[in-house]
């Protein structure tokens, strides 16, 4: 096990990712983050005060549970059951431009879940995508806006994000 | 919710056989479809390509509709079996049909059947995974899980509440799937009618007796009326609809009585003037209705959930060819 970003360096990456994202973000207001579950939630709620406290203005956040429309639904590996849990979206997501949150780009297959589940929620005018771990071996053509850090992992290896509100430590590690 | 937990049932038969932790997760599972009605598009794609089947051989408005309604909000075809008049000889008429059924690859049957374990039979005759939606006096465990759902949606927890249950206790499948799905989540259950309704024993399943409804009703945290179904009560039960109304029916001066924020349930279709009031049924208290939308989001998470774990064992063989087009 190696560790990739300690607590500290999470919040700096968290920083550079906002400084990325802050410039594209629309000055109408028509801006909500949605982060998917569970880790993208978490970064989500700290992005969206983030650009709360640096725009002033009040954001619209939300959270996406992609359960139901994952590809591999038919095709459980071992152990791993699914488990739906609610999407906690109270707006509506048309003419908006959204912000996904996740923490590991991976496949790409949970993104392009995510993006299935928004759309049947509406018709947002852009969808962009942030990351704190870009991982590669994307399957899909599917790449993030905003990467917090890219690392170069084997497959077969895990990445791991643990976050302070859903997990009680601070780190990302490969396993 | 657990997250090492695993649903492995294939079917839902009953929810005698189902523990605490298990009910737990269905209606865990059942809160993630909640905020589907509330969608612009009221479907997920999650059972695309999957066939269920409504088999019903008994009349049914409500639940056949619900499930259907599950069903095609998660994208899967449904087959409409009408209901056959015949005379039918329960075990080999079910087992053909079942055969048939195999034949067309159907996924999921969802069965109603005026015969008690006809839902288990079929389950053991087939492949497809078996959701019992009412079988005789035996089991509804859908009707049961959405009745417990809507307690815990407004309460928050079964745990400590005293839930009163009024009406045909002996011809009510109703009645025994919410005793086992309400005691096992930690209520107490009080069942209440005539003594000619009452089944006997029925203090084994954990739950209190009592012949006059004036007597608990301001012990009740919830109260739910049970449908006097006519249909099936040939002989004299009780003495006139009149009499039973007088002495078990939940007028407006019984609910002053009760606690101020009792839920008032019922599991359709409402005969009103004999078990329930109208103003009762369409009153404050009344959550008769949330228990109908409740309804399809709890058979979304049956589905959903039994045909994972039909996934899970590998027996779904469309499945499989499915996935690689992803």
């Amino acid at each position: 096990m190696k560790k990739l970003l300690t607590k500290e360096q999470i919040a700096q990456t968290l920083d550079e990712l906002l400084s990325k994202i802050l410039p594209d973000i629309p000055q109408d207001g028509n801006f909500a983050v949605i982060g998917i579950r569970s880790r993208g939630e978490v970064l989500a709620k700290r992005l969206c005060k983030a650009i709360e406290a640096k725009t002033g203005r009040d954001v619209l956040g939300g959270t996406l549970d992609i359960t139901l429309y994952r590809d591999d639904l038919n095709a459980p590996k071992g152990n791993n059951q699914p488990k739906v849990r609610a999407t906690e979206i109270e707006f509506d997501v048309s003419d908006k431009f959204i912000l996904l949150v996740d923490d590991v780009l991976h496949t790409g297959r949970s993104v392009r879940a995510a993006m299935d589940a928004l759309t049947d929620l509406g018709r947002p005018k852009t969808i962009r995508l942030a990351v704190l771990v870009d991982r590669g071996h994307q399957e899909l053509p599917i790449r993030a806006d905003y990467v917090g850090i890219r690392t170069e992992a084997p497959a077969e290896q895990s990445i791991k994000v643990y976050l302070m509100e859903s997990d009680g430590k601070e780190e990302v590690v490969i396993d | 919710m657990d997250t090492t937990f695993q649903w492995r049932h294939k079917h839902l038969i009953g929810l005698a056989e189902l523990s605490r932790q298990e009910l737990e997760f269905i209606l865990d599972t059942a809160k993630g479809f909640e905020e589907f009605s509330a969608r612009s598009v009221k479907k997920a794609p999650t059972l695309r390509g999957k066939v269920v089947v409504n088999m019903f051989f008994e009349d049914s408005t409500r639940t056949r509709n619900s499930f259907t309604l599950a069903a095609n909000r998660l994208s899967a075809d449904v087959i409409e079996f009408t209901k056959t008049s015949s005379s039918v000889n329960k075990g080999e008429t079910l087992i053909d049909t079942a055969r048939n059924l195999e034949a067309m690859g159907v996924d999921i049957v969802v069965i109603r059947h005026s015969a008690g374990g006809a839902p288990k039979l079929l389950s053991r005759s087939i492949n497809a995974c078996v959701v019992n939606a009412g079988d005789g006096y035996h089991e509804h465990p859908t009707q049961a899980l959405l009745d417990a759902y809507t307690i815990r949606q407004v309460r928050g927890s079964l745990d400590g509440l005293t839930v009163g249950i009024v009406g045909d206790i002996a011809h009510s499948r109703v009645a025994r799937s919410n005793i086992y799905v309400l005691t096992k989540l930690g209520a107490k259950v009080i069942v209440v009618g005539p003594p000619t309704l009452m089944p006997g024993k029925i203090e084994q399943l954990g739950v209190r007796v009592s012949h006059n409804l004036d007597e608990v009703i301001e012990e009740l945290d919830v109260i739910n009326m049970l449908r006097i179904q006519f249909e099936r009560l040939g002989g004299n039960m009780f003495p006139s609809v009149r009499e039973y109304s007088h002495f078990f029916g939940l007028t407006v001066e019984r609910v002053k009585r009760a606690r101020p924020n009792i839920l008032v349930m019922h599991p359709g279709p409402i005969n009103r003037g004999v078990e329930i009031e109208s103003e009762v049924a369409d009153g404050p208290n009344s959550v008769i209705l949330q228990q109908v939308s409740n309804g399809v989001a709890v058979r979304m998470a049956v589905l959903f959930l039994v045909n994972q774990a039909a996934a899970l064992q590998g027996e779904n063989k469309t499945g499989k060819s499915e996935n690689q087009t992803n």
